[in-house]
């Protein structure tokens, strides 16, 4: 008993972790390349609301930094403190795959960090524009490495195991692994989705504000046209991934889909209540026919159902309603960045192109669609992987820390604690940034607080590269 | 000692040894990086509010990069000497625990104390300040567990604490003497009064060290008290007395040519600790080797597979002088004192 409450709490401290985790890189990878979009914008045209636009989502980009490097070092230690097995089995794999990482991403992302924020005024405009360059390709090194593992424990290949450890047989394998471009793909349009929603919604809630300079209306732009554009993107590459994991984690795909017995003609289930005890949904609401239809391009084509992996299929339920959060709010991205597209469309003119107020609110209530997305999509792959660590080769249990529960426990309440009180207190922080700050004719400060967030600069060409 | 080793010409024995330099290396990289900024963190309770952002923003562009060194370090211990990271983490749970708790709360404080509410800003300086001090202790507590072999008993347990009370002035005297650097004015001046006081506890720990070290532990007292080995070793605290007594003159001469305007030598306070630094390093890095954990657990018996080691040794062959190159940039841009953070 003991050591299943050791267990248990080791997963959850781990889930709680890498659920805090990846929130902040997943906002960093893509708002690397939205500034160096801005950045370039600046030197292009000369513009200044650009640079504005910039220096108001750097500190944002800043913030979200530093919560995603401190969460991240506490990962890396925790897959010694809590999964001790995984390292002692496959570390021959995922050993150079995290150095990799460290080495190649996070000493150029970090070093380049503080030339990028505090450097601009000690380098030249080319040097910045290449500081923030190295950042933007820096984090996005850094989830090329860290879905190279991921997926590899999903799906892994290129190994051979002799006595009980992993060997490499071929590193290409290893890293491109079946299910690696497909979840690279989809991880990196979901970082896309998340940030087009978060500069979107945070413009539009200054623009409430009525703060509606050039810099925020260009900000609005860039996060609208960006989500209208991914989102069908990812729909089609989400499609793609469901279908490589039929074909690789089939008890996944059951779960998700809810399909507990294997057969012909599946049905699409809706909505349902999917019962573990009795193998079966209550209360389901189905289309017949249509999931053999996607999964197997042909209407009588056989799914296979939970049937077939009897006590080695993942729990049903929180599978399922993950999966289908996420397909909801990918479906509700897809409605409001249309809908607002076709609102602030180029060729409409004068008045009609503006937002309107509906508009805005919609878009400040999705501002951080992205992450209950992101999260929902985590747990249908995380959870829809188990009880396996390594598909296959590694179960949990068998990986678990053997530190005595009490004292997990107690490690436990101080990062839960810890990880509320930062989530709160970075939403508050980041909608405090975006509120428009008094101006009463005081000289602009040296100090961060007191510097305007938002100049209405006359747009003229060829305006000086200041 | 090297009689616990393989053979040293294959692959096997060999790069668990260059292994063990790139992550003794790396820590020491991040002891005395991260130690001037936790140190600057220490200290800045003593601060008044203007001084407050001057000592941040001296430290702003390189904080991040700094605790990078020890995702290296850390890293390195997994990748390579995975079994003993599983042993090493195990033993060491709480103490990590509190660490990163500490890193937590100063590395995110460090962005909210400016941008958050101005109301909340006090709050977040108090973090900032207590999350450097837990950091830096629990980093000196684990590195009293390494030295007894993680023995946990009661004495133990306060021979752990006095490290990590111990590192925590040395980083103090760090900080300090970064500031001593990167400062001016009246700042400057405190910064030097800083690392009077920070150099009395250094002195008191390194000492404390130096003396139960070879008392708790029966294997390094054999090490170090062997004929011929005390006689080659003794240079190692004869020269981290002589850059006490030289960190010593300079505070004192210090106040004076400041006074004047005379910027000569403020950089000998920060280089001697860093002497200092390294001094220990090698005196614990001599008392350690071959083990990971000491009596127990060999850097051979811990490595992992050398065609594994062999692909991480190649990366790191290459990446490592890049990187070297690209912190040398960082710190040549904001060389010179440091100015207020805008951006």
């Amino acid at each position: 008993m003991e050591g299943l409450d050791g267990f248990l709490l080791a997963r959850i401290q781990f889930a709680a972790n890498i659920t805090f985790h990846i929130l902040f890189p997943t906002i960093s990878i893509s708002l690397g390349w939205v500034l160096l979009f801005f950045k370039l914008r600046f030197v292009k045209t000369g513009q200044q609301h650009w640079m504005d636009a910039y220096q108001f989502w750097v500190k944002i980009f800043a913030l979200t930094f530093a919560l995603g490097v401190v969460s991240g070092i506490t990962m890396s230690f925790q897959f010694g403190t809590n999964w001790p097995g995984f390292m002692e089995t496959v570390g021959n794999i995922a050993g150079p795959l995290l150095a990799y990482e460290v080495l190649t991403a996070f000493f150029l992302e970090a070093t380049m960090l503080g030339v990028m924020l505090f450097g601009r005024s000690r380098v030249s405009e080319t040097t910045h524009t290449v500081a923030t360059w190295l950042v933007a390709g820096g984090t996005t090194l850094s989830a090329f490495w860290i879905l190279a593992l991921n997926s590899w424990m999903q799906t892994p290949a290129g190994f051979e195991m002799i006595n009980g450890q992993a060997h490499v047989t071929s590193w290409f394998e290893v890293i491109f692994n079946p299910s690696f471009p497909y979840r690279l793909v989809h991880m990196l349009l979901a970082s896309g989705l998340t940030v087009a929603f978060l500069v979107a919604g945070i413009s539009a809630y200054r623009w409430l504000r009525q703060d509606r300079g050039a810099d925020v209306m260009a900000s609005l732009k860039t996060g609208v046209y960006l989500a209208a554009v991914l989102i069908p993107l990812q729909i089609v590459a989400g499609d793609l991934h469901g279908l490589n994991t039929l074909e690789h984690q089939p008890a996944k795909l059951a779960a998700m889909e809810g399909i507990w017995k294997t057969e012909k003609g599946v049905p699409a289930v809706l909505i349902a209540w999917p019962d573990e005890k009795a193998k079966t949904n209550r209360y389901e609401i189905a289309i017949p026919k249509l999931a053999s239809l996607y999964l197997t391009h042909s209407w009588d084509g056989e799914v296979k159902g939970l049937d077939q992996f009897e006590g080695e299929h993942p729990p049903v339920a929180p599978v399922f309603w993950a999966f289908r959060i996420m397909v909801g709010v990918g479906l509700l991205m897809l409605a409001v960045s249309w809908a607002t597209s076709f609102q602030l469309a180029p060729w409409k003119k004068g008045q009609t192109r503006d937002l309107t107020v509906w508009h805005a609110r919609v878009l400040v209530a999705m501002t951080f669609a992205g992450w209950v997305a992101l999260i929902a999509g985590w747990y249908v792959t995380e959870i829809g992987r188990q009880p396996w660590l390594v598909s296959g080769v590694l179960t949990a249990a068998d990986a678990a820390s053997r530190v005595p529960a009490p004292t997990i426990a107690f490690s436990l309440v101080l990062y839960l604690a810890l990880y509320l009180s930062l989530l709160v207190a970075y939403i508050t922080v980041v909608f405090y940034l975006a509120r428009p700050k008094p101006q009463d004719g005081k000289p602009r400060g040296e100090r961060l607080e007191d510097q305007l967030n938002v100049v209405n600069y006359p747009e003229k060409k060829g305006a000086s590269h200041a | 000692m090297l009689d616990l080793a393989p053979d040293l010409t294959q692959a096997a024995g060999w790069m668990p040894i260059v292994f063990l330099v790139v992550m003794g290396l790396a820590m020491l990289a991040y002891v005395i990086l991260d130690g001037y900024d936790l140190g600057v963190g220490v200290l800045m309770r003593r601060a008044s509010d203007d001084d407050k952002d001057t000592m941040v923003a001296s430290i702003g562009p390189f904080w991040d990069a700094n605790e990078t060194w020890l995702v290296l370090g850390v890293g390195v211990l997994l990748t390579v000497f995975h079994k003993g990271y599983g042993i090493i983490l195990g033993a060491l749970y709480v103490p990590v625990a509190l660490m990163l708790i500490g890193l937590m709360l100063r590395g995110v404080a460090f962005d909210f104390r400016v941008k958050a509410h101005a109301a909340h800003k006090p709050l977040w300086n108090r973090l900032f300040y207590s999350g450097s001090l837990l950091a830096g202790w629990s980093q000196g507590y684990m590195l009293g567990a390494l030295i007894t072999g993680f023995a946990s008993g009661a004495w133990n347990i306060v021979f752990n604490a006095v490290i990590g009370a111990a590192l925590v002035a040395a980083y103090c005297l760090l900080g300090a003497g970064w500031l001593i650097m990167k400062t001016e004015g009246e700042l400057q001046l405190r910064a030097v009064r800083w690392a009077r006081g920070s150099l009395w506890f250094t002195m008191a720990g390194i000492a404390a060290i130096s003396i139960a070290t070879p008392l708790v532990s029966p294997s390094i007292f054999g090490k170090w008290f062997s004929f011929p080995n005390i006689v080659l070793l003794l240079p190692i605290p004869a020269a981290t007395a002589v850059l006490f007594w030289i960190i010593y003159r300079s505070l004192h001469r210090l106040p004076v040519r400041l006074a004047q305007g005379n910027e000569y030598g403020v950089w000998v306070p920060f280089g001697s600790t860093v002497g200092v630094f390294l001094l220990a390093f090698y005196g614990l890095a001599y008392s350690i080797f071959p083990w990971l954990v000491i009596d127990k657990l060999t850097i051979w018996q811990s490595a992992s597979a050398p065609e594994s080691m062999g692909v991480i040794l190649v990366g790191a062959l290459v990446v490592l002088p890049v990187i070297i190159g690209y912190t040398i940039f960082a710190y040549r841009v904001f060389w010179g004192k440091s100015t207020a953070l805008k951006y």
